[in-house]
């Protein structure tokens, strides 16, 4: 429908793509300047320092500090996770099969802590893993060790109080992809004569295996940038690649290796990103919170 | 009627206990920050408010609060309008640019929180708003912004355009028509957009530990740094704030939203 006399409507579509484009604008012009435009910078600023180089890459790739950072991240965030999806799915599992309102207050439980500042929290864990703390009272109390545990400034605080923190981004997803499946599937199962463990594990767990990749996806991508928890709980030796970039910016002022470390972790992140989209929508993993 | 069998009360074992692990650390809080001892120790030896006194009565504390509060408000103030806008134009607007632009808005949710932080730190170096309030409040409406955008347009979804096509051929002009019919509307979501948006400035930490610095920096600033150093209670006094603070703006967002159906 091309015609060259000018038309009324196509002027006025011109008028409502202006306008919406307007509209648009205040918001663009702060992710560009303050987020496109910052990663674009420690982009540029990891290969150029009078001159181009690789030299910072090479570092990141060669020297034992930072390989052992970036395989204690990944470890680290493997591990979250798998334990993550251990915990959070009998929870959604439940939620998925008790009435509505049991549902409710078990889902409330789960969001509640999502809302307390991730400080807080860190700090609640403090208080109750330090060898003063709670827990190690009350396992001497009931006599059970003599010698306190310790239970922080380690990799195992860090595990424990980052799960806790990225829990609820497991849950989510995957009560939301339990609830649409259908009840009448299990029914039949059961119907024609198959166990409740069997129609669990041939009809409703590979129906769940999207909110299962989609929880996974989300809680590895966050853990893989976790700083508070570590930098907190880790006790110095638990060096994750986020207090990698803080320290070579903060202690060393080593810009350039700091940038090539972030864009290494980003490039990571956007890989993971990309090779999930390709399985189930990204509406999916971003659309919980 | 279910059958109790092993299974469905292993189930339940499982589930109460992730739960209590899940409320514990937020319930622990309050009693510590109530205590009068120095350490925890159990059971807490006495009552006390000696802890909210240290926090009330401490100039720097009180410093860190006003900038929290004035930086969060700030956010919001700024964050809701630029993000009603943009949620409106992307449900209304079939330009194919809009999906990008969409998920442009997004990127503060992907992008790792501390790859933006040094980012931004070192953008402000170079044209000098560290330490500075206005730097503070920018970056904490990009990171609110995606809230604002995502419950808009939640709210936008259930809101028939139509409506407002009608007032407009009743004579009203656009910007009119926004603001007697569809604003009314989408009304609960703004607020609860608002509301995450003030919520994520008010907690917000990493960004603030590159950029803040001098006479303006956060709570949450002075927090991290004390919890690097020791263990104060008054800190526990400050959580339990904060978190009865957070817990009654979500009431309110979720109450908002449920009227709205």
């Amino acid at each position: 429908m091309t015609t060259s006399v000018p038309d009324p409507s196509q002027k006025h579509q011109r008028r409502e793509h202006g306008l919406m484009l307007a509209l648009v604008s205040p918001a663009l012009l702060v992710i560009l300047a303050l987020i496109v435009l910052p990663v674009g910078w420690l982009a540029w600023q990891s290969i150029y320092h009078d001159g181009f180089t690789l030299e910072n890459y090479r570092r990141v790739f060669t020297e034992d500090v930072y390989w052992r950072s970036f395989a204690l991240t990944f470890e680290i965030s493997l591990a979250v996770t798998v334990i993550a999806l251990l915990l959070g799915y009998p929870v959604a599992y439940l939620a998925n099969s008790v009435p509505k309102g049991w549902s409710i207050v078990i889902l409330s439980l789960v969001v509640l802590p999502f809302w307390t500042s991730v400080l807080v929290r860190a700090y609640a864990w403090l208080a109750l893993l330090q060898r003063t703390g709670v827990i190690n009272q009350f396992l001497r109390y009931l006599d059970v060790i003599s010698e306190p545990l310790a239970l922080v400034h380690n990799t195992f605080g860090t595990v424990v109080a980052t799960v806790h923190i990225l829990l609820p981004f497991m849950v989510l997803p995957l009560y939301a992809t339990m609830q649409k499946i259908p009840n009448d599937l299990m029914q039949a199962g059961a119907s024609l004569g198959a166990s409740p463990s069997l129609t669990f594990m041939r009809v409703f767990l590979p129906l769940s295996l999207p909110g299962v990749l989609a929880g996974c996806t989300m809680v590895f991508v966050l853990c893989l940038g976790f700083y508070i928890t570590p930098e907190l709980l880790g006790g110095g030796r638990t060096v994750m690649v986020s207090m990698l970039v803080s320290r070579n910016v903060e202690l060393y002022n080593q810009f350039g290796a700091a940038s090539a470390v972030a864009v290494v972790l980003l490039l990571s992140v956007l890989a993971i990103f990309f090779v999930v989209s390709r399985f189930i929508s990204l509406d999916r993993v971003l659309g919980q919170k | 009627m279910m059958r109790a069998s092993p299974a469905r009360i292993a189930l339940y074992v499982i589930s109460a206990l992730v739960l209590i692990y899940l409320i514990l650390p937020v319930l622990i809080i309050a009693p510590i920050s109530f205590s009068s001892a120095r350490f925890l120790t159990f059971p807490p030896p006495s009552f006390s408010l000696r802890w909210y006194q240290q926090y009330f009565s401490n100039p720097a504390w009180m410093q860190a609060t006003r900038v929290t509060l004035t930086v969060a408000l700030l956010t919001v103030v700024i964050a809701t309008p630029f993000g009603v806008a943009a949620a409106y134009a992307i449900s209304q607007s079939k330009l194919r640019i809009m999906r990008l632009i969409h998920m442009a808005l997004l990127l503060p949710l992907v992008v790792p929180i501390i790859i933006t932080a040094v980012g931004i730190f070192f953008v402000y170096a170079r044209i000098g708003l560290v330490a500075t309030m206005p730097g503070l409040v920018l970056a904490n409406v990009m990171l609110g912004l995606p809230y604002v955008v995502i419950s808009v347009l939640a709210g936008l979804q259930s809101f028939d355009p139509a409506q407002e096509m009608v007032a407009r051929s009743l004579g009203m002009n656009r910007l009119r028509s926004f603001f007697a019919v569809t604003l009314p509307q989408i009304k609960s979501s703004v607020v609860a957009g608002g509301i995450f948006a003030f919520i994520s400035a008010m907690d917000e930490t990493i960004v603030a530990l590159f950029i803040s610095g001098g006479q303006y920096q956060p709570l949450t600033k002075r927090m991290f740094t004390a919890l690097r150093d020791e263990i104060d209670p008054t800190i526990a006094a400050i959580s339990t704030l904060m978190t009865a603070a957070s817990f009654m703006l979500v009431l309110l967002a979720s109450a908002r939203q449920k009227r709205s159906g």
